[in-house]
This record gives structure tokens, sequence and C-alpha cells, in this order.
């Protein structure tokens, strides 16, 4: 009775009888459509601790030998190097990014429309793809090399190890944090600032002291991002020898077949994300809900004249999107070009480009709305259990692709072997690895939307479904399509979870750029590689349109 | 909004229905291999197979050892037929886990003793030799040193290059254990790191630098170089044997083996033997430059022949302890 009164509205009973029930029955139904969030969320994040769970179960058969082997000297000094990897990378890519967002959003930068799209490319670049050709222009006897040594110059810094992990990611990834912080900057209102400069602060301490705390949560949603990449990539850690956590873990899994080991370390990796993870909850909390508190609406901020800054600002943004974006896709062209006059057969692709991208498109969508009931429950839920499942999300997010594609291989193959090597079994696997992404930028979307509109649709007679729905989600609208554009871009550039996972005989991009790296091809590792860029870029073309829309309607 | 998101799910569906679509063409049970060596390599001479028996074949590519660490994961409900492997290590890890089937006496016949599994359970479907590669424009051959434990000597401090995270030397390293004995091995070990020998990712990357000077020797096997000299005749780059037996001079092999859980094991064991014919022989010779596994095929002219190769007397099979390897790597520092 209950159940259908609330589908079709009113029952037989008379309506004052009704009208006199609606407070009691309002927190019941709320209470509904969150408990449904819940459950799908609950559901969705099960999916995506599959791999922790089969970790935990190979590294109980390792017993005591895989606890004596995780506090051996040497995988805590690997631990150590991964951790130092990963923390500065968060930190220069929020050096790099935060400015390049503020430089794009709210000055007078010559060009801004083209540095946006521009600086935000390098993210498209694979780091297997970025590292080697990081190696071709700067290594001992690269490009660089080549033009310097009329100079007099005999060697150049040494760019394996540390150094060259640390440049090349931090490369790649400070566009997950210039997104997401440029999103902040369009969204909040200038009001803010311009009461603090009225109320006589400079310009920087403004910046300092208004600015920089509303862009919390974004920026610690970034940072986070890049950490965890940085302590899961393995193509730009391995291309450059550094030592880190992946590589080893790479080693056991495929030098010596050791699954328990391999696992043993993985799980300290889900630990040090745990720990990051609680420091990113630190941080963001603290800025969380930026939004105005007054009436009215928010207006979009008069552009700051650089004046003589600019050129520094243009020879920044020059730099990023030189070594970023028009190295690799030169030297990529460069390759083509060296295999065309060989006449070199290029493969067909046609074919992958196509796999590729409806693999990756319906991955995106399907995050984008499985991202939804996590995020809005940790920040709309008083419940500890809904907040927490938001953040359980990431645990994996640190996992090296082997391990969790490996992990999916196991339950797919063994519990449901009709979908095992189908395109159900690799979107599972795509979103379970890029599934953090969508719920970051949805979640930060959310964090800059006023609850006071919510509750003023609630008070005008709508359900809370009715109002996320109209409400919430258009407005968080930037938010969910970047998360989208975010997690296809990821999917088209990701390797080992597309080769263990994808149907037999499916090819796509990345796996065609991996066959012909085996085999030393470069021109054939550089058609597939500049369409996979190319493709990717149009993604985030999709994305930055959405967030001018947005920006355009506050 | 809402034209973007049709838009959306147009693209979605119709991307769906595109992929859908092979998948839904093929419905008789084809031959499933799992191949880690490169699909330009396999896909040609397994669509032969195809059309001269009329087998149909389905193919997964992959990592030698990524496929062995999937077959692993698989176990009992593995959906492969055939595994063909780049290295020994990978079918001995997959053997040593009960994963794959004995193959017939004639079957095992088909290659020399020394190239397959004592227990019968795979074979060797051609030969790759560890050489020593050097810059011809930095060194000369009498220049470089009659065994590789002269590598470890101070003289070539910084001028090695090697590939510690590749099966091949792991395997390379595994006969230095058994042949010189392991205190042995751990010195020479030592020494190189001492005498800080360049860590690459793989072998192709220890001739790429050899080639650039970037170092003078690497230890490699002997086709990669054949890979750069199709791209460009004139790379400064040669093989060198090292003489008398040396264990230098290693010859390892790639292989296959049957799953125990194949359902089509008749098949599956006839592509085996098809792959030790003449043709298959004479294409992997021709296409890798790799040794082939039976008599009468003839190898490029730029190759020593395998007979006049004086490599040490090594049971394959023992390769296969590479745990013991790997630890001795790792706690010599050669590997993370």
């Amino acid at each position: 009775m209950q159940l259908t009164r609330s589908i079709f509205g009113f029952g037989s009973d008379a309506r004052w009888l009704m009208a006199l029930r609606a407070p009691l029955r309002r927190v019941r139904r709320r209470s509904r459509t969150m408990s449904i969030l819940a459950v799908i969320a609950a559901l969705t994040i099960a999916v995506t601790l599959l791999p922790i769970a089969y970790l935990a179960v190979r590294a109980l058969g390792s017993g005591s030998e895989g606890l004596a082997y995780a506090l051996s000297p040497r995988t805590l000094a690997v631990v150590g190097n991964s951790i130092a990897l990963a923390a500065a990378v968060a930190i220069s890519a929020a050096l790099v990014g935060v400015p390049f967002a503020w430089l794009t959003t709210r000055t007078t930068l010559p060009l801004r429309r083209f540095w946006l799209v521009a600086g935000s490319l390098p993210m498209v670049i694979p780091s297997y793809i970025g590292a080697m050709i990081f190696i071709a222009a700067f290594g001992p006897r690269g490009l660089a090399a080549d033009l310097l040594a009329p100079l007099g110059v005999e060697k150049l810094p040494p760019i394996y190890g540390f150094v060259g992990a640390w440049l090349s990611i931090t490369l790649f990834t400070y566009p997950f944090v210039a997104l997401p912080v440029r999103a902040a900057l369009l969204n909040t209102d200038p009001a803010q600032e311009e009461a603090a400069r009225s109320l006589g602060l400079r310009r920087r301490a403004v910046f300092w002291q208004v600015t920089l705390p509303q862009l919390r949560p974004a920026l610690a949603a970034g940072m986070l991002l890049s950490a965890l990449y940085a302590l899961s990539d393995f193509g730009a850690v391995a291309l450059m020898r550094f030592d880190a956590f992946t590589r080893v873990i790479y080693t056991q899994y495929t030098s010596s077949f050791d699954r328990e080991r391999a696992a043993v370390l993985a799980l300290m990796l889900v630990a040090v994300t745990v720990a990051i993870l609680a420091l990113e909850r630190r941080i963001s909390r603290r800025g969380s809900g930026n939004y105005r508190a007054g009436t009215g609406c928010a207006r979009r901020s008069a552009p700051i004249r650089l004046g003589v800054w600019a050129i520094p600002a243009l020879l920044f943004c020059g730099l990023l999107v030189g070594v970023g974006v028009a190295l690799p896709v030169g030297l990529l062209l460069s390759w083509l070009l060296r295999g065309a006059v060989a006449g070199a057969e290029l493969s067909p692709v046609v074919a992958p480009t196509l796999n590729s991208l409806s693999a990756s498109l319906l991955s995106a969508l399907a995050s984008a709305l499985l991202a939804i009931p996590p995020a809005y429950l940790a920040l709309r839920s008083r419940s500890r259990f809904r907040q927490w499942l938001g953040s359980a999300a990431y645990l994996g997010n640190a996992l090296p692709g082997l391990v969790v594609a490996l992990a999916f291989v196991f339950f797919a193959s063994n519990l449901l072997p009709s979908l095992y090597q189908t395109m159900p079994i690799l979107i599972l696997g795509y979103c379970t690895r890029f599934l953090p992404l969508s719920i970051g930028a949805t979640r930060s979307a959310l964090t800059q939307i006023n609850p006071r509109l919510e509750d003023a649709g609630r008070g005008l007679g709508l359900r809370r479904w009715q109002v996320i729905l109209r409400i919430t989600a258009p407005l968080a609208r930037a938010g969910i399509t970047s998360g989208a554009a975010l997690v296809f871009l990821s999917a088209m550039k990701e390797l080992p979870t597309t080769l263990l996972l994808a149907p037999t005989g499916f090819e796509t991009l990345p796996a065609d750029i991996w066959t012909a790296t085996s085999e030393a091809r470069f021109a054939q590792i550089a058609a597939p590689a500049l369409l996979l860029v190319l493709v990717s870029a149009l993604s985030l073309m999709v994305m930055l349109w959405q967030e001018r829309q947005t920006a355009d309607r506050l | 909004m809402r034209k973007t998101f049709r838009l959306f799910t147009l693209l979605a569906l119709s991307g769906l229905i595109a992929a859908s679509l092979p998948a839904a063409a093929q419905d008789a049970s084809p031959l499933v291999v799992y191949s880690g060596r490169s699909e330009g390599l396999i896909a040609p001479i397994l669509e032969q197979f195809s059309a001269e028996t009329g087998i149909p074949v389905e193919v997964r590519y992959g990592g030698t050892a990524e496929m062995a660490a999937t077959l692993l994961e698989e176990g009992a409900n593995s959906p492969a037929d055939v595994f063909i492997a780049q290295d020994a290590g990978a079918l001995g890890a997959l053997a040593q886990a009960g994963l794959l089937a004995p193959l017939k006496p004639e079957t095992v016949a088909l290659v020399p003793a020394a190239f397959a599994s004592p227990d019968s359970v795979w074979v060797g479907l051609s030969g790759r030799a560890r050489v020593l590669v050097y810059n011809t424009e930095i060194l000369g051959e009498e220049q470089l040193p009659a065994s590789i434990t002269d590598l470890a000597d101070p003289a070539w401090a910084g001028r090695v290059g090697w590939a510690p995270t590749n099966a091949s030397l792991q395997a390379h390293v595994t006969a230095l254990r058994i042949l010189l004995g392991e205190d042995a091995a751990r010195a020479w070990l030592e020494a190189m790191v001492a005498n800080a020998t360049q860590s690459y990712d793989n072998n192709r990357a220890v001739v790429q630098a050899v080639i650039d000077g970037e170092i003078e020797v690497g230890l490699v096997n002997h086709y990669y170089l054949f890979g750069f000299l199709a791209e460009d005749p004139d790379v400064p780059a040669a093989n060198y044997f090292f003489p008398d037996g040396d264990v230098g001079s290693l010859i390892n092999i790639a292989g296959a083996g049957v799953l125990a859980t194949s359902d089509q094991a008749e098949a599956a064991e006839s592509l085996i033997v098809w792959l030790l014919g003449e043709s298959a022989q004479t294409y992997f010779a021709e296409q890798t430059y790799e040794y082939p596994m039976i008599d009468g095929v003839a190898i490029d002219a730029r190759l020593t022949a395998l007979d006049e190769i004086q490599s040490p007397e090594i049971d394959l099979t023992d390769l296969s302890d590479l745990e013991a390897t790997l630890e001795l790597l790792s706690e010599t520092g050669a590997l993370p």
C-alpha cells in the first residue's frame, strides 16, 4: 500500500488525511531514496573491491613467508621509493597545475583557449609512450644530446631513475590537478574575493586567504589522482628504470610467477593508498562547502590584466605545451614519416580505433552513472558507512593495471565463464580501474552546489529523487561530464586490462602500440599512438566545451 | 544537454553493436591458442595452418609472462588449447603447476632432446642464441673477451649493458649458476653490478644503446640485431659468440605445449607437429632469424650456423629454477 502510494502519488485515501501525514512521509521517503542509492553504491563499490579480495586470498596463501618478504629491507626500500615518487609528483603537479588553471581562467593571457586545450593534452599521452619519447629526446644519446653536442655540451644530466620518472609522470598528470582546479575557479563566486579586496586585502593575500581555501577540495582531489597515478604507473617507471613498487610487482608476476609475493606487495600498495586517502580527506574536508552564502546569483570574475607578466606566463605555457605535446606528437610524426619513406607497411587502424572508441565510450558512460550514488552519498548522507563508500572506490586505484586485470581473469574465468573474454567484462574491468576518476570529478562538482537549492526544491514539494534529477544533476553536469571524459581517455590508453580482458581478436589501439613496441617497429607505433592522442583529444574538447556551457550559465 | 546525451547514447549503442558483430559471427568452436609471441609473427603462420588442415584457430596475444600468469589464474577453466611461449621458463612454470598435458613420444622425437622437456610436456619451436652484441665503430672483434666472465673485469666498467628483468637474461644467469656453481655466479653478478653494468628494460633497448654508443657491448639474444639491420643495414653493431663452449653462448628455445584442460587435445597436438614441419620452420627462420629445430631448413647467410656455435652443454629444463636466480639477482643488487 505504502509502495503504490509513493508511485502513484495519492491512493484512494482522502487527501486531507494525506496532507496530515505529509511531514512524516517525507522523512520516510527521503531515507528510501537514500537507501536505494546506498544499495547501488554498495554493489558498485563491492565490485571495485574484488581485486583486493583476490589479493587477500592470494597473500594469505603465502603465510609467514609472505610477511617476512613484505618486511624485508629491500621491499621496504622499494616502498619508500614509491612513496617518495608519489609525494613528489603530487606536489609538482600542483605547482604546475594551479598556475596553469589560474592563468587560463582568471587572466588576460593571450590565446587562452588554445593554451587551455593544448596544455590539457599531455594527460591523453600514455606514460609508456611518453617515457619512450622522453628517452628518445633527452636520453644520453637522444635528440637533445645531438643538438647540444656542437655547442660543447658533452653530457646531459642523466634522466634515468627518480628524476626521469618524476618529471615525466608530473608532465602527464598535472592536468589531473589543473582541470578540477579550473572548474573550481570558474564556479567560485567572485563576490567573496571582491569583498576581501574591498576590506583592504591585497590581491596576493586574497589569493592565499580567499581563493586558495576555496580550491582546496579540487586541489586535494587532483593531487590525490596524480599521486595514485604515480603509484600505479608501470610504463614510465619501467622505461626510466626507477625501482618503484609496480616494477617489483611486475617482476614477481612475470619473471618468477610468484603470485603470493606479488599479492603481498600489492596489498602493501593498498595500505599506502589508505594513508593517502586519509590525508586527502583531512585536507579537503577543511574547505568543503564552497557556495554563495547570500542571495542572488554568482557572476564571472573580471579577468586580471597580466601586462608585462604575460611574457613569463606565455613562456610557462609554451614550455608545458612544447615538452608535453609538441615534442611527443612531433617525434611520433617523424617516426611515421620515416617509416612511410622507408616503405614500412602500416597496419590497418580503422577497426582498432572503433573498438577502442566503443569500449572506452561505454565505460565512460557506465562509470559516469555508477559514480553518482557514491559521490552523492559521500556529501549528502549522514551515515558514516555511506560517506565512506565514495572513498572506498579509490582503494584499488593505486594497484597496477596488471594486478586488477589478473584478478578479473581469475573471477571471470572461474565464476562467469560465459562472460569471460567478452565486452561486458572488459568494460567492468575499465570501470573498476577508473571509477575513482568519475567519482572524484562528480564529488567536487557536488561540493560547489549549495544544499539550500536542494532544500528549496524539497520545500516546494519535489521528492528527493526528483531533486537529484532536476536540480543536483544539472548543476553537477560539468563535473559528471568531465569525470566521464577522464574515464574515457584513461580507458583509451589502458594497456594491461585491455590485453588480458578484451574479447579474443578484438583489436585495440593500445594493443597495437604494444605489439609494435615489442617488435621494435617505430612506424607502426606512431600511427595508432597518434590516433589514440587524437581521439582522446576530442574527448577533452567535449569536456572543456561542457565546462564552458556551465560557466556561461552560472 | 539532452542533445548531447542523445548523441552519446547513439554513439554508445552503435559502438556496442559494432563490437558485438564479430562475436556473433563465430559459432564453431575453434582451436584456442594463447600466444606469447607477437601477432605479426604468429598470425600468418597459423592462418596457413588453418588453410591447410581446415582446423579453425583463434589466437589471443600478449606477453609470454602475462599469458602464463593468465593461464595460472584461469586454472581448470582455461579456454586455451595451446600455449606458444617465448621462453622455456614460462612453459616450465605451467608444467610445474600441472597445467600442461604430455605430448606423444613421436612429437617430442621431432626436436633434438636438448630442446624438449624431459617429461614431454613441451617442445622447442625455434632456437635462440645468447650473444654479445658490440658497437663496430668502437670495438673490433679481436678486442672482445673470450668468456662472459671476463666482462666482470674492471676494464669493462660502465661499458656493458644487460636487461636483468628480461627472461632470457635470467635464464642465462641460471645457466651460469649451474655451470659455474653458485659462488662463482654470485661473485660474477656482484662484480658486474660493481662494474656499473647498465640495466635496460629489454634486449631491444640494449641493442639500441649499443648502436647509439651509449654502451659498447650488451648481453642479448642473437636475433634482436637483425630487426635493426632490417630497418637500416648499416647500423654499427654485430653479434659475437663466446668461443669454446663458454657459458656465454647458451642456446635457449621458444616453444609450445598443450593445455591439460584442452577439449581438443588431438587437434592441439597436430598444430604443434605442424609448427615443427618444414614450411613453418622455414618461416620462423626467415622471419625471426631464429634457429630451426629440424634438419634441412636453410638459415640466413649472416647467421653463424647452430652447429658452429660452441655452446655449453646444459639441460634446458634445469633453467626453470628461476626462483633461486631471482633471489641471487636481487641479493646482488642486479634486480630491484
